[in-house]
């Protein structure tokens, strides 16, 4: 073979013998012309000369071969009209034996042999043995590979198949298959033995090379599989044990891996899963260094297509034991290549898990046998780091997920959770991830605290800090997972309300373990989930009377105000007063005051206590206010107690406007439609009117500081709230009132001092407006309002 | 026609695990001109989603929204018609209509999108339309009992704005529609 740095001169090489054999070509077609047969031998003769060049790399002299090889076939047309006219093909055959050089003679004896056959003179099986012994006489590995490749392309169409015209007495199916056999094993012997040549440091060239003819090789494979008389019982008893044979004698890693997979592509999956033990059992006979994964994982690939192809096909794979027989040779594999990567290993029982979901997908054993092996394998090692192994293993552990599309079943399998312990933490927290995205892409519905509790177990890397997470900070990742978790606290469900508080109290087991950054999260989901069904079981109790059901809702109180405790070492006051606020509400239905009460207290001192921003206060004071106005559970002391202090925290906040808003949104606190108890007209008024003092005292400031005044905005926003009063029948809301407030609201429009202010103009429009359609109405309100006179 | 989509309160993930499927179907992008949300969505997530339907994303601040920078109202023109926006806990008390009432004269529009309460409501007086379009998730309510998932779909056009209401119950969607017309604006009253 070349060395490197020579490229051009191969360039040049091949063109020299491009040149040469055309000419030579030229010279031989003239003889053909004029039935010269000697010179047409001489000629050809020393065309195929070329070919006896060691200078070419594979690549190129197939540029050469495919040359010669329409010359010949010229050649061979020649030869066919010469026995015709009457030439002997015997004569003929024993004729081109002269040529001088041994390369040139067989290609000649080939194609004569070609026409021998088509002539019928001779039974085929006795050319074709002689042919391909002949062949022998190359051992030089390419031209050998070359020589051979002919012969089988020139005899392909030729072979004494069944129903084929040279099929006989003497020539059967059985020697077709001889031959084809016998020119794959020399030619793989070639192929092997071009390894060992030339020096070891141009072994990676060579290996490409080799690369480069491995279909010559493989061909021969190809006309086997093509062969009518080729039946399962000729397969079985000749064809693959003998193939097998010299694929395992061959002791080369390149040919191995190549025509394993050869055999597994070419012939048909009937085949294979009727000789499916021979062939595996060739497998732990490879050379260590072969990727027998890659054979097994492509074998169990098409094995699992044809499953799929149709239902009809499956008897036969559970007829042939097919899956005991892949697991076992599987574990014989792995036990013979101790240094199989694990890698490796994951791929070869990934492959099988796809397999058998294709095949037996009710046989969960099956399942958890693979699972099991490989649990075995992992563990007593380190937690995997390897990216490929971990990318096969969520490949493994998805895969049932996908099938079934239930966790159920996952759950179900005990090696799962075993094979998750051997995940090192960044690959369980994807895992964990492809769960419950699972879960919540197919809705399933978890419905007991046995599986919640198991389900929880199997994701705890999203739940909790595994050992060694130094995760801190807050990315968006994170977040994400977090939201993912709350997502799927809200699919937990069970009809049964008794089994809901035991999932809830599992899932509060739980969550309370993700310490500081978690919480936040995972607690409010739960706490609405509680609330749910608080009111499922209020319902209930109007129907169930008497039953001492252990599942109450005070018990349920009980559970969310330890859970929401959990988050005032966060902290996050804002988000724990709103949850108390809700479960206050959800207390006032079940009629608990005592609860209730308990509620607005905590929720009172995380305002006093922890919330100061000025923004905030704004919203929680929106809430308390809000809550506390639909609260009928409160007695007068209770109710009189939270008022108390919901009023004097709006007038404390810190800009006026907004305690000028939150003090007239009090005066609602004393006046509820529905509860005739609490109409309280002296209350209203004097929140009001505070909040006028209030509106007042921002003018003047705006006076002092910026020498105009502020914005009318508060006063005809008050006024509003007069007008509502007015119409409830507060009769301390005088008519009187009302047009000395519109008055104070125009001239503070209208002074010079006051700049423009759209807003306010649009809103004592529209307010305006609104009494002008009360007047229209007519009946007790048109008259009520008739009397205000603007 | 001017299409406009009314939703909100979704609670994502505190309450509800997402947008119901048959709503989610029925959101195609590139069919609706704006989108008003009430706020309490609660995630950047859904936020996203949103703007997947349309571009012109309206919010307003909830109590719970992640994001703090929604304003806690908004007003828009679309057409003939003013839109004002607020989530509604600011309201009290909470879904009282007269309340209600008064902070539509406030901001001076036709149609004020509310929400807060998890029920549909749409109701007409002599200034125009209160709408709310209750919760898109159907999620738990201290107020409410029963939520319905619902959302809301105006069609605009000219003096005259089409509500459509989508509600889904027992697993069906089903639809009801309303019917306003603007009056044109009178001249305003004399001071």
């Amino acid at each position: 073979m070349i060395s490197d740095g020579v490229v051009e001169d191969e360039e040049k090489w091949l063109s020299a013998g491009i040149a040469g054999l055309q000419q030579n070509a030229f010279h031989m077609h003239r003889a053909l012309d004029s039935n010269n047969l000697k010179d047409a031998l001489k000629y050809s003769a020393q065309m195929l000369s070329e070919l006896r060049t060691s200078r070419l790399s594979p690549h190129k002299y197939y540029e050469l071969y495919m040359r010669a090889f329409d010359e010949l076939r010229k050649l061979e047309i020649f030869f066919k009209e010469e026995t015709s006219r009457g030439c002997s093909i015997v004569e003929l055959y024993e004729l081109v034996q002269h040529a001088g050089n041994i390369l040139p003679r067989l290609y000649l004896l080939c194609t004569v042999g070609s026409v021998y056959i088509k002539s019928k003179e001779a039974p085929a099986k006795d050319v074709l043995k002689d042919l391909v012994e002949m062949c022998r006489g190359i051992q030089h590995p390419l031209r050998g590979l070359f020589l051979r490749s002919y012969l089988s392309q020139v005899s392909r169409d030729k072979l004494p198949d069944i129903g084929s015209e040279y099929e006989g007495d003497a020539d059967t199916v059985m020697d077709a298959v001889e031959f084809v056999l016998q020119n794959f094993t020399e030619m793989n012997k070639l192929w092997v033995r071009m390894q060992h040549q030339g020096p070891a440091r141009e072994k990676d060239k060579r290996g490409k090379e080799r690369g480069e003819l491995r279909d010559l090789v493989g061909k021969n494979l190809h006309v086997l599989s093509q062969i009518e008389g080729v039946d399962l019982e000729m397969y079985k008893e000749t064809v693959l044990p003998r193939v097998l044979e010299q694929v395992v004698n061959c002791k080369d890693e390149l040919a191995q891996y190549y025509l394993m997979d050869c055999i597994i592509q070419v012939f048909p999956d009937e085949y294979h899963l009727q000789t499916l033990e021979t062939l595996l059992s060739a497998c732990p006979q490879l050379q260590s260094s072969v990727d027998v994964e890659t054979v097994l994982s492509r074998l169990m690939e098409r094995l699992s297509n044809y499953a799929a192809s149709g239902s009809e096909v499956l008897p036969e794979f559970f007829q042939v034991e097919a899956f005991a027989k892949l697991n076992n040779s599987i574990g014989k594999v792995i036990e013979a290549q101790e240094n199989m990567p694990i890698a490796g290993v994951v791929t070869l029982y990934a492959s099988l898990l796809t397999f058998t979901l294709q095949v037996h997908p009710d046989r969960l054993d099956y399942i958890d046998q693979i699972l099991g092996a490989c649990v075995k394998k992992l563990s007593g090692r380190e937690k995997l780091n390897d990216s490929k192994a971990t990318k096969q293993i969520v490949a493994l552990l998805s895969a049932p997920l996908e099938k079934y599309k239930d966790i159920d079943t996952a759950l179900n399998l005990s090696n799962y959770p075993r094979i998750m312990e051997c995940l090192n933490d960044g690959t369980h927290k994807e895992m964990a991830n492809v769960i419950v995205q699972n879960i919540l892409k197919n809705k399933t519905c978890i419905s007991t605290a046995e599986k919640v509790d198991a389900l929880f177990e199997l994701i705890k890397g999203l739940i909790r800090d595994l050992d060694g997470d130094t995760h801190d900070e807050l990315d968006a990742d994170f977040i994400e997972e977090q939201n993912s978790v709350a997502r799927l606290i809200q699919i937990l469900h069970s009809d049964d309300p008794e089994e809901m508080l035991k999932v809830i109290e599992t899932v509060r087991k739980h969550i309370l373990t993700g310490g500081r950054k978690r919480l936040p999260y995972t607690v409010p989901p739960l706490i609405f989930s509680s609330l749910k069904l608080v009111r499922r079981l209020e319902k209930q109790e109007e129907s169930v009377s008497g039953d001492e059901a252990s599942t109450t809702p005070k018990k349920i109180f009980q559970l969310v105000t330890q859970t929401i405790e959990a988050l005032t070492s966060i902290p996050v006051p804002e988000l724990a007063l709103g949850l108390y606020l809700q479960c206050a509400e959800a207390a006032n239905d079940c009629d608990l005051e005592p609860v209730a009460y308990e509620f607005f207290t905590q929720a009172y001192i995380l305002y006093e206590e922890e919330i100061t921003d000025s923004k905030t206060q704004v919203t929680s004071i929106h809430l308390i206010i809000g809550t506390l106005q639909r609260m009928h559970v409160f007695g007068v002391e209770n109710r009189d107690a939270l008022t108390h202090k919901a009023t004097g925290y709006s007038a404390k906040l810190l800009k006026k406007p907004d305690q000028c808003r939150a003090v007239y949104a009090c005066s609602h606190l004393f006046w509820l439609d529905d509860h005739d108890s609490i109409r309280d007209e002296e209350r209203v008024l004097l929140c009001l009117k505070r909040a006028l003092r209030i509106a007042n005292a921002v003018q003047q400031m705006a006076n002092a500081t910026r020498g105009s005044s502020g914005s009318a905005l508060l006063f005809i926003e008050i006024l509003n709230k007069y007008l509502y009063f007015y119409e409830k029948g507060v009769s301390q809301i005088t008519v009187e009132s009302i047009q000395d407030l519109i008055k104070l609201i125009r001239n503070e429009m209208q002074g010079d001092a006051s700049p423009s202010d759209p807003a306010a103009d649009a809103f004592l429009a529209s307010t305006l407006r609104y009494i002008q359609f009360q007047k229209d109405k007519g009946g007790a309100v048109g008259d009520k309002y008739m009397l205000i006179t603007d | 026609m001017v299409l406009v989509l009314a939703l909100g309160d979704l609670h994502i993930p505190h309450r509800a695990p997402d947008l119901p499927a048959k709503f989610k179907s029925m959101l195609v992008p590139g069919k609706i001109q704006h989108v008003i949300c009430t706020g309490n969505l609660c995630i950047k997530e859904v936020h996203e989603y949103l703007k997947t339907v349309c571009p012109d994303l309206h919010i307003t601040r909830g109590e719970y929204d992640e994001d703090s920078r929604y304003p806690d109202t908004k007003t828009l023109t679309i057409g003939q018609f003013k839109l004002g926006v607020c989530h509604g806990h600011q309201v009290i008390p909470w879904g009282d209509l007269d309340s209600l009432a008064m902070l539509q004269r406030q901001l001076d529009v036709d149609i004020l999108v509310t929400g807060h309460t998890h029920q549909f409501t749409a109701y007409k007086h002599e200034a125009g339309v209160v709408i709310n379009p209750g919760s898109a998730t159907g999620a738990f309510s201290s107020i409410t009992y029963d939520v319905n998932p619902s959302f809301v779909l105006m069609d605009i056009d000219g003096l005259r704005v089409v509500v459509y209401v989508y509600e889904l119950i027992d697993g069906e969607v089903k639809v009801d529609k309303i019917d306003f017309k603007k009056t044109t604006t009178p001249t305003n009253l004399p001071h």
